[in-house]
């Protein structure tokens, strides 16, 4: 075995280690702080299924599974742009669940909500929003062929939908607070429903983005380079577009606008055992996912018993990252 | 018998400018170089050439059939380029950059065998690079890594190997050994480079002279109709001599 395929396997290991340990704390982290004691108190209390089981179980396993989408989404946008600097929120899906959300809560609040809407719940109207976002981008940039027209594209539809936001909320100033609920991210709010959806996006979205993943490692050499090896790379970029738009999509729909887990987990594989799109991928599933829970364990224990938003840690620790990673390129 | 690549007519513009006017080219077996002033359209060509940027007047012939009817991964069998100053991410090893030139073999779900493997191994070795087959193209110079780019070009093992600027980055010795495997692979197939420095363009079996998107001459390093074309091409700052069997050029300071 060589040595970058030794320091991916201990990677992927840590990882796995990391998930399960962090798993564990979840389990016992909970209003008055968290210890193992105290959990061992709480299995053998008639509350145990319901705080366990029915609250922190789901809530636990939801911050992780959107971590791993979140970390799979940020690998396939600075893939396919090429860019470490690309977020999962680049191409008008934030501020498409954005505006779906506030929408809602705007037509809640008015008392005139229409038939269909309360049906979706905000969940769904935030994935509807955030696959919408990312379409009007497509339409606008006339397809996913060229790179800067489509972040030109995702910026214009970030901006334009971000201010109809305002806008909104504005007129209806009922919607602001859920609206900013929304833009901090928040995984307190997951159950089971929620999990099932996540890891079922999961399930189909991580292989599908494998079996493309030469896609990736193909534009490393550049847009010609790719296309002279035979890559139909217009169908191939709409193909990781959407599963890209679908990952992010249901993060969001569940936990809201969670900050720089998309952005730092690919780095930090890429830092610790970088390889191939394939490793890239799955790591940085894994690596979204250690990072999301660990700031979920966090967020609710810091100030116990009052909790933190989770989207609010993982800014600040996701901007410490890469101010350290700033001062190491400096030194390098 | 057909050229293996041939250029009809072919013109081409970028934006509104028109880059190449109404160019028809023959290129059989053999090393031939593209040279010509900057803005002469030599990379346009080679794209165009390779399928990479549609004429908009004219076409581009592979072994006698319109480029624009072989299917994609057949025509990336058949063509291999090399970018110009390519800029890949530091992140995959030598070895995993030059496995991608198998990928028109391979197809995006293929799993490389022993044909494929070798393939690397030779590319690897042809251009010096197998030493560093483990390190990461963030660790080495631009020299270096432009060997491995051409590695990865060659990997692909394609009848026609298409390469713009293959000696940028390069020091002198390795611009010699890239020279010499040059010659060796136009022994064996068709090799078609753009090269700006002329010294190493002169040691091509073949030259193409461009200029302003025009063709100006075509024929052996030899041909002293294509020796007087480069002069004045080049504005007469170079002379053209003969040294043992081969030819070179100097600037000519007056």
């Amino acid at each position: 075995m060589t040595a970058g395929a030794a320091a991916r396997r201990r990677l992927q290991a840590g990882l796995a280690l990391a998930s399960a340990l962090l798993l564990a704390a979840g389990l016992a982290a909970g209003g008055e702080g968290w210890s193992p004691q105290a959990l061992f108190q709480l299995l053998g209390s008639p509350d145990a299924a319901l705080i366990v089981g029915q609250i922190r179980a789901p809530r636990t396993l939801g911050a992780w599974l959107t971590g791993a989408l979140l970390g799979l989404a940020g690998a396939l946008a600075q893939g396919l742009f090429r860019n470490p600097l690309a977020d999962p929120f680049l191409l008008g899906s934030a501020s498409g669940a954005s505006l779906a959300v506030v929408s809602l809560l705007a037509a809640g609040s008015l008392g005139g909500m229409p038939g269909l809407l309360p049906q979706i719940g905000l969940v769904g109207a935030a994935f509807a929003g955030a696959l919408a976002g990312v379409l009007l981008t497509l339409l606008l940039a006339r397809g996913a062929q060229h790179t800067l027209r489509l972040l030109l594209a995702g910026v214009v539809v970030g901006v334009v939908l971000s201010a109809l936001s305002d806008l909104l909320t504005i007129a209806v100033p009922e919607a602001l607070r859920g609206r900013q609920a929304f833009m901090l991210g928040s995984t307190s709010t997951l159950g089971w429903e929620g999990c099932a959806m996540l890891a079922l996006g999961l399930v189909l979205l991580l292989p599908l983005a494998q079996k493309l993943s030469r896609v990736l490692d193909a534009l490393v050499l550049g847009e010609d380079s790719a296309r002279s090896l035979g890559l139909p790379l217009p169908a191939l970029r709409l193909a990781l577009v959407v599963l890209l738009a679908a990952a992010t999509g249901l993060a969001v729909a569940q936990a809201g606008l969670v900050a720089f887990v998309g952005l730092a987990a690919p780095h930090l594989v890429r830092r610790l055992a970088p390889g191939l799109h394939g490793h890239l991928l799955a790591a940085s599933a894994l690596a979204g996912g250690v990072l999301l829970l660990a700031a979920d364990v966090v967020a609710r224990t810091l100030t116990a018993p009052q909790e933190l938003p989770v989207g609010l840690l993982t800014a600040v620790f996701g901007g410490a990252y890469l101010l350290w990673l700033l001062n190491r390129q400096r030194e390098l | 018998m057909s050229a293996v690549l041939q250029a009809l007519d072919l013109s081409l513009a970028l934006g509104r400018r028109r880059v190449l006017h109404g160019i028809t080219l023959d290129l059989w077996p053999g090393w031939t170089a593209i040279v010509g002033p900057n803005g002469a359209g030599k990379s346009t060509l080679l794209r165009a050439l390779a399928g990479l940027l549609p004429p908009d007047g004219g076409e581009v012939r592979l072994q006698g059939r319109p480029l624009a009817q072989w299917p994609a991964a057949e025509r990336a069998r058949q063509i291999a380029w090399l970018a110009q100053q390519g800029a890949p991410s530091g992140d995959l090893t030598v070895r995993e950059l030059v496995a991608l030139g198998r990928l028109p073999h391979l197809g995006l779900f293929g799993t490389p065998g022993p044909t494929d493997e070798a393939c690397i191994d030779q590319a690897m070795q042809d251009t010096g690079c197998a030493a560093w087959a483990e390190r990461r193209l963030g660790q080495l110079s631009g020299g270096e890594r432009q060997r491995c780019l051409l590695a990865r070009a060659l990997a692909v093992q394609a009848p026609a190997l298409l390469l713009d600027e293959p000696t940028t980055h390069l020091d002198p010795p390795q611009q010699v050994a890239v020279v010499r495997l040059l010659r060796r692979l136009g022994q064996q197939g068709t090799v078609l480079s753009v090269l700006h420095d002329l010294p190493l363009a002169l040691q091509a079996d073949r030259l193409v002279v461009l200029r302003d998107g025009r063709l100006v001459v075509t024929g052996a390093h030899d041909d002293r109709a294509v020796h007087a074309a480069l002069a004045e091409v080049f504005e007469q700052a170079l002379r053209i001599e003969r040294h043992g069997n081969r030819y070179m050029a100097w600037p000519d300071l007056g």
